[in-house]
């Protein structure tokens, strides 16, 4: 068992007090330490936001780079190294608004990642602008009449572009969302798990008391694999949000299997021997 | 009539676009620039101006929205900062080469990586040669006069450029300062009523904008570009004259601070030149004959001008707030050198990179630069030609 210590941080967050990060963050270092994996083990990619702050609040091998930006870089360091544990740590502004063409597109792809979408419908960092996912009814600094464009599901666009794992889960129901994580980080290939939080200071519509009054666990007796079952599932939302695995496909093919030339090791791992490959100019002689 | 008002920089930025009244506004929130949209969008819900308001979902949007709205005509803007005007890179292009006068304020702050929201001018100095104008501000007055007068500049017909307005990141964004606003209906005549040519929504005389321009006519447009670039000068001048009628306040392409009878002077641009009047004034009591060159207009590079407000100096050091990595300076310096060079002028000329990031530039290290260039007078000798002025070793 690794010792949850290793994964904690030394420095002060800049969150607000009560902000969904901090029992995200809680369930994330559970999820990890039980899965046995050290933070030498983890490789975290974020972009821009409060969310994408998570590698400088805990201790793992961490890269923060631009808003949206996410998936790409952690693409690559999977490509690179296939032993790492690569988490993709994003808001509902990074996944799904600047960054929704990589996601739309690393759902092709299905590269062996964990996305944790910290979803809190509303762009927190810049102080309360709506996000992709702010309901059309809540009225922000910078739309004071409302939002008039239709909000986004990501459950149903994922659902609908067949990626291997799509879920979702809730702040308030920790031991839920810990397996989710777990689930996500055992699965072979794009795990996208959308985790609703409240933004306390930002967002009023969605509290903690919103969600909990909304949010139920889906049950044994529903199975992810039918795609027809989640696509109906992916719909629900309003007074019934349904928390869990939604939609699985463990048959898919990861990005990897597409690559034989970096399947068996990291690449650092790997002697290179040009004069090995001298055959292939055979043919142009 | 005018109004003295206490504001932030943002805030009077927002003031001077809702007085501008654009058509459309599109934007996209990014530290240090958001409370700029943010106010201004709740104009837009007041109904205090008749601007179609979109809030998009990333800046490359907001860019090319902004440039959909000019194409068709209307008057329009958007703000950014830092990565937010990296993401508009190739959208900038776009502007300034289908000759879109869009104005857009930029707050200066440091570009990635490793992150930083404060300020410097590597956002807008790595776009100074995107065909954009330029314009710098000390002061929250000076960007909100400046975001006036740009569109009158970006409009006139024998320019036709799409203009930054910058001001620095927190410097001047974040900061209260006393200042005057002009009257609405003064602005409002002041910048007119926008009539564009050739606008997509003239049904009568369909056009297309941006297609295919290869090797038949593309460099014609390019050199019209060029021309109209060199016609800025003539404008910037004009439009501040008439804008010192109306507003009392005296603007050129740049400033000149004690510099008549100076044997040492600096060059920078920004909320620095603040600071480094302190510096002369305080060097001026102790008898050593400093000066100040304040750039406003940076891009198209007013060099001649420059050269010849900077001949009869000893030596002068350039300020820049951004790296090129060069090694070779930064981008000021390049640009003031080149224009001593060719002005044949005999002026000892070196380059301090600072404030990177927002590292604080004080008064004291700006007059320990002046004690520089009176050492370089004194030895006829420049040991570095280029320094980073406060920074740890």
């Amino acid at each position: 068992m690794v010792d949850k210590a290793m994964y904690e941080g030394n420095r002060e967050t800049a969150w607000c007090p009560g902000c969904g990060n901090f029992p995200l963050r809680q369930v994330l270092v559970d999820a990890l330490a039980d899965l046995d994996l050290k933070p030498s083990q983890v490789a975290m990619f974020t972009g821009i936001g409060q969310a994408p702050k998570m590698p400088h609040y805990m201790k793992v091998n961490g890269f923060n780079g631009l808003h949206g930006r996410a998936l790409p870089p952690a693409l690559g360091m999977r490509v690179a190294n296939k032993d790492m544990k690569v988490i993709v740590e994003t808001g509902d502004g990074n996944a799904y608004g600047e960054g929704g063409n990589h996601l739309l597109h690393n759902i092709r792809r299905n590269p062996d990642l964990a996305h944790f979408v910290h979803d809190n419908q509303i762009y927190g960092l810049t102080k309360g602008q709506a996000s992709p996912t702010t309901g059309e009814e809540i009225e922000t600094a910078v739309q004071p009449n409302g939002i008039t464009a239709q909000p986004l599901n990501p459950i149903k666009l994922a659902v609908s572009m067949e990626a291997s794992f799509v879920a979702r889960g809730f702040v308030g129901n920790r031991d839920h969302l810990k397996m989710l994580m777990q689930e996500a980080l055992k699965h072979r290939g794009y795990a996208l798990i959308d985790i609703l939080q409240p933004c306390v200071s930002f967002n009023k519509v969605n509290t903690y008391q919103w969600y909990a009054k909304r949010v139920y666990e889906i049950g044994e007796e529903y199975d992810p694999t039918n795609y027809d079952a989640a696509m109906k599932k992916a719909e629900e939302w309003g007074d019934d949000i349904p928390l869990g695995i939604i939609y699985k496909n463990e048959d898919k093919a990861i990005f990897h299997d597409k690559l034989p030339q970096v399947d068996d090791k990291p690449l650092v791992e790997k002697e290179s021997t040009p004069q090995d490959k001298e055959y292939l100019l055979k043919e142009f002689k | 009539m005018s109004e003295q008002v206490a504001l932030t920089g943002n805030e009077v930025m927002s003031q001077a676009m809702r007085q501008i009244n654009p058509d459309v506004v599109a934007a996209y929130p990014i530290t240090p620039q958001t409370a700029i949209v943010q106010t201004f969008s709740q104009f837009v819900n007041d109904g205090d101006v008749d601007t179609e308001f979109v809030p998009t979902e990333s800046e490359h949007s907001a860019m090319s929205a902004t440039v959909g709205a000019s194409a068709s005509g209307a008057r329009a803007m958007t703000a950014t900062a830092a990565n937010g005007l990296a993401l508009m890179w190739e959208v900038l292009y776009i502007a300034s080469g289908t000759r879109l006068p869009i104005v857009m304020p930029v707050v200066n702050r440091a570009l990635s990586g490793p992150i930083n929201i404060h300020c410097d001018h590597s956002d807008a100095m790595g776009a100074r040669d995107s065909g954009w104008i330029q314009l710098y501000a000390e002061n929250a007055q000076e960007a909100y006069d400046n975001a006036i007068q740009a569109v009158k500049i970006s409009e006139n017909k024998d320019v036709m450029l799409p203009t930054m307005v910058n001001m620095d990141g927190f410097i001047i964004s974040h900061a209260v300062e006393n200042l005057n606003l002009l009257a609405d209906e003064d602005v409002q005549d002041f910048v007119g009523e926008y009539h564009a040519e050739n606008p997509l929504l003239d049904s009568e005389n369909p056009v297309t904008v941006g297609p295919l321009d290869l090797q038949d006519f593309y460099f014609e447009h390019k050199m019209q570009q060029a021309v109209a670039a060199e016609n800025v000068k003539d404008v910037v001048l004009e439009v501040a004259e008439e804008y010192e009628e109306l507003s009392g306040r005296e603007y050129g392409l740049f400033e000149e601070y004690k510099l008549d009878d100076a044997e040492v002077a600096v060059v920078a641009l920004g909320s620095t030149t603040g600071t480094a009047k302190t510096a002369v004034d305080n060097l001026r009591e102790n008898g050593v004959k400093a000066g100040l060159s304040k750039i406003r207009l940076y891009r198209p590079f007013p060099a001649e001008e420059i050269a010849e407000a900077l001949a009869d100096l000893e030596a002068v050091a350039v300020m820049d707030r951004a790296e090129t990595f060069s090694t070779t300076g930064g981008p000021v310096f390049a640009d003031v050198r080149a224009a001593l060079y060719d002005m044949g002028a005999d002026v000892e000329a070196v380059n301090y990179i600072y404030g990177l990031g927002g590292r604080d530039l004080k008064v004291e290290e700006i007059e320990s630069v002046y004690k520089d260039l009176e050492e370089i007078v004194e030895t006829n000798t420049v040991e570095d030609r280029v320094q980073h002025l406060g920074v740890r070793e």
